[in-house]
């Protein structure tokens, strides 16, 4: 696999003013972005760095994590350039304005979609949705994708207990009667 | 009045929201059906909301879920060793591949390199996995188009799988097999283990896979249901997302074997300059439902290729390359009979015992059966991981199910379904 370790400067080349930094671990870069310059530096990625494959987007909570983290939760896109057969990861943070053991609509936790890009995020998306309570703006079908639609919690939230809060117990059971 | 569709004014589909139907409330013959979770031809549970023109798809949106079980927030309380027992559960139709992607993973951040053992073991098993993958899906899409011989056909020789598998790590069905760094247990007979393979893939494969394509390759009922159905363009598979043979039945030339390679189908995999196996990558251009069916059915021979360079020479020496073997558990007789292993014993099984990872994330992946099998994760120092995120195929393939199925019939949803080969325990998690 080749190391995808140039492409940050060819980045920060094209963005001067953006605020990036990058992580390496294990031959992987990291590439991390703010929130605002996400969708662009992605779309620069795909149409002038190559990275035409979009592996996987997932999010990760760093409530609690041993090292500083920029945010709480990152997001963090998986791209993937054929001919030079490299991989980068574009990360971004976010921090929650409100308590997130909740459902409310946290106008911090918002990011922009990149359903446009590609058309493999938006169920990606959905999931990162329905997991961590993180938003995407401009996606067609911003549902939760797992669990159904009144869920009382995004699970993968490290403050979402392991065995959930009940929510088997108190399901509102729905007979016949009630439907007819 | 049995069986009465809804008419298209009546939007009761389920509890579900369907605010999205409502800009089509007004348009004339247009009739919703719900098909699934529960149906026959969706292999699981798999909920698809159809909206019919006649019998034409005009819409399909699909609805996912019904078996999640929160595997991945499990993986954050389980180890690294103990998480594999929930990995397997994942791909159910081809396990070993599962156990194999996790802990390439695993060891991709624990920076660790398998004896060449190992790698030989993993390589076979995993291609063992595919063939038993593909026997399944093969049949399954023959048998949704009515079809039901070839569906035997296939899933009898899987029964031959699961016997090597049961012989080599002692379960059946789901054998949680690999540990980080090696394997639960050496071979307990390496002739024995020989001789299966090569029975199998010798003797009963090539039979069944001989009547497989006698039956279907040039059947006019299933061609005819199958070709130019489902199409995805080259382009329309990588905005996708797609992998695997999907992808490459769409005229994507991607191969993690050959692009990313790992275990033995990398150069020099046993430190002794051994040649990567050689295999060919099959490659349709077509992108419809028969190109699937041929591009499986052509990586049976392949696996069936890559086994034959192997299985006479694995090499010998330990299948654990954790240092001192510490990383497995040791042999049970052992541990009653030497101090070291009790020792060794405690040390992993222990709750505030066991080995740690760095600081620090990874994203490993390898070519499963139905495409790209990744794990990213994150890890915080401890035993346990601190994030485990899967990127199953089945949830990439399955979200370009809706883009595939518009314009056609509804009994293609069948074939095309079939030629997915979702495994909604992956999708879902």
């Amino acid at each position: 696999m080749t190391n995808a370790a140039e492409y940050p400067a060819r980045v920060r080349e094209a963005f001067p003013e953006a605020k990036l930094s990058v992580q390496s671990f294990r031959d992987r870069t990291v590439l991390v972005v703010e929130p605002a310059d996400l969708h662009d530096i992605l779309q620069h990625l795909k149409d002038h760095q190559g990275f035409e494959f979009l592996v996987d987007v997932t999010a990760v909570d760093y409530d609690g994590y041993p090292t500083p983290q920029p945010g709480r939760f990152g997001v963090l896109w998986i791209l993937r350039n054929f001919d030079a057969e490299a991989d980068l990861v574009v990360k971004t943070h976010v921090d929650p304005s409100m308590p997130t053991d909740g459902i409310e609509e946290d106008p911090a936790l918002v990011l922009k979609s990149s359903c446009d890009l590609w058309n493999a995020a938006e169920w990606r998306e959905r999931e990162v949705f329905d997991m961590f309570g993180i938003r995407f703006t401009d996606h067609p079908d911003m549902r939760r994708i797992l669990t159904w639609k009144d869920f009382p919690g995004h699970p993968l939230r490290k403050d979402y207990p392991l065995r959930g809060r009940g929510e088997r117990e108190q399901y509102k059971v729905v007979t016949r009667d009630e439907v007819l | 009045m049995p069986f009465t569709l809804s008419p298209a004014t009546e939007f009761d589909v389920d509890v579900e929201d369907t605010s999205y139907l409502d800009d089509r409330k007004d348009a004339p013959e247009r009739w919703v059906l719900n098909l699934g979770p529960q149906h026959p031809a969706t292999h699981t549970t798999l909920r698809v909301v159809l909206e019919l023109d006649g019998e034409r798809v005009s819409r399909a949106t699909p609805h996912i879920g019904y078996l999640h079980s929160g595997f991945e927030k499990l993986g954050e309380h389980h180890d690294w060793n103990q998480y594999v027992c929930t990995i397997s559960r994942m791909d159910y139709i081809s396990p070993i591949v599962n156990d194999i992607a996790w802990h390439t993973a695993v060891e991709t951040l624990f920076d660790i390199d398998c004896t060449p053992r190992c790698k030989s073991i993993r390589t076979i098993l995993c291609e063992l996995g595919r063939i038993q993958n593909h026997l399944l899906c093969v049949g399954a899409a023959a048998l949704d188009l009515g079809g039901i011989t070839s569906f035997i056909y296939g899933f009898n020789e899987r029964e031959f799988v699961y016997d090597i598998l049961d012989f080599v790590s002692g379960q059946r069905f789901h054998p949680d097999y690999t540990r980080v760094g090696g394997l639960k247990n050496d071979l307990p007979c390496e002739e024995t283990f020989k001789t299966m393979v090569k029975d199998f893939i010798h003797k009963r494969l090539p039979k069944a896979v001989g009547d497989l394509e006698t039956m279907l390759n040039r059947n006019r009922i299933f061609i005819d249901r199958l070709q130019g159905v489902g199409v995805m363009t080259k382009e329309e598979a990588i905005d996708w997302g797609l992998s695997g043979p999907l992808a490459r039945a769409s005229g994507v030339r991607r191969d993690l074997r050959k692009d990313r390679p790992y275990l033995c189908y990398a150069d020099n995999w046993d430190g002794q300059g051994a040649p990567a196996v050689e295999f060919d990558v099959p490659i349709a251009t077509t992108g419809d439902c028969y190109a699937r069916y041929l591009v499986r059915i052509e990586e049976i021979k392949q696996s069936v290729r890559i086994i034959e360079q192997l299985i006479d020479t694995i090499p010998g020496g330990s299948v654990n390359a954790s240092p001192e073997g510490k990383g497995t558990l040791p042999e049970k007789g052992q541990v009653y009979g030497s101090i070291e292993a009790t020792i060794q014993q405690f040390e992993l099984v222990m709750h505030n015992r066991g080995f740690d990872a760095p600081i620090g994330e990874a994203y490993g992946s390898i070519e499963g059966p139905n495409g790209e099998l990744g794990y990213y994760l994150v890890g915080d120092g401890d035993r346990t991981p601190w994030r485990v995120s899967v990127r199953p195929p089945c949830f990439f393939n399955f979200s370009a199910f809706a883009k595939m199925l518009e314009g056609h019939q509804l009994a293609d949803f069948v074939a095309v379904l079939g030629s997915l080969n979702i495994i909604a325990a992956e999708l879902d998690r």
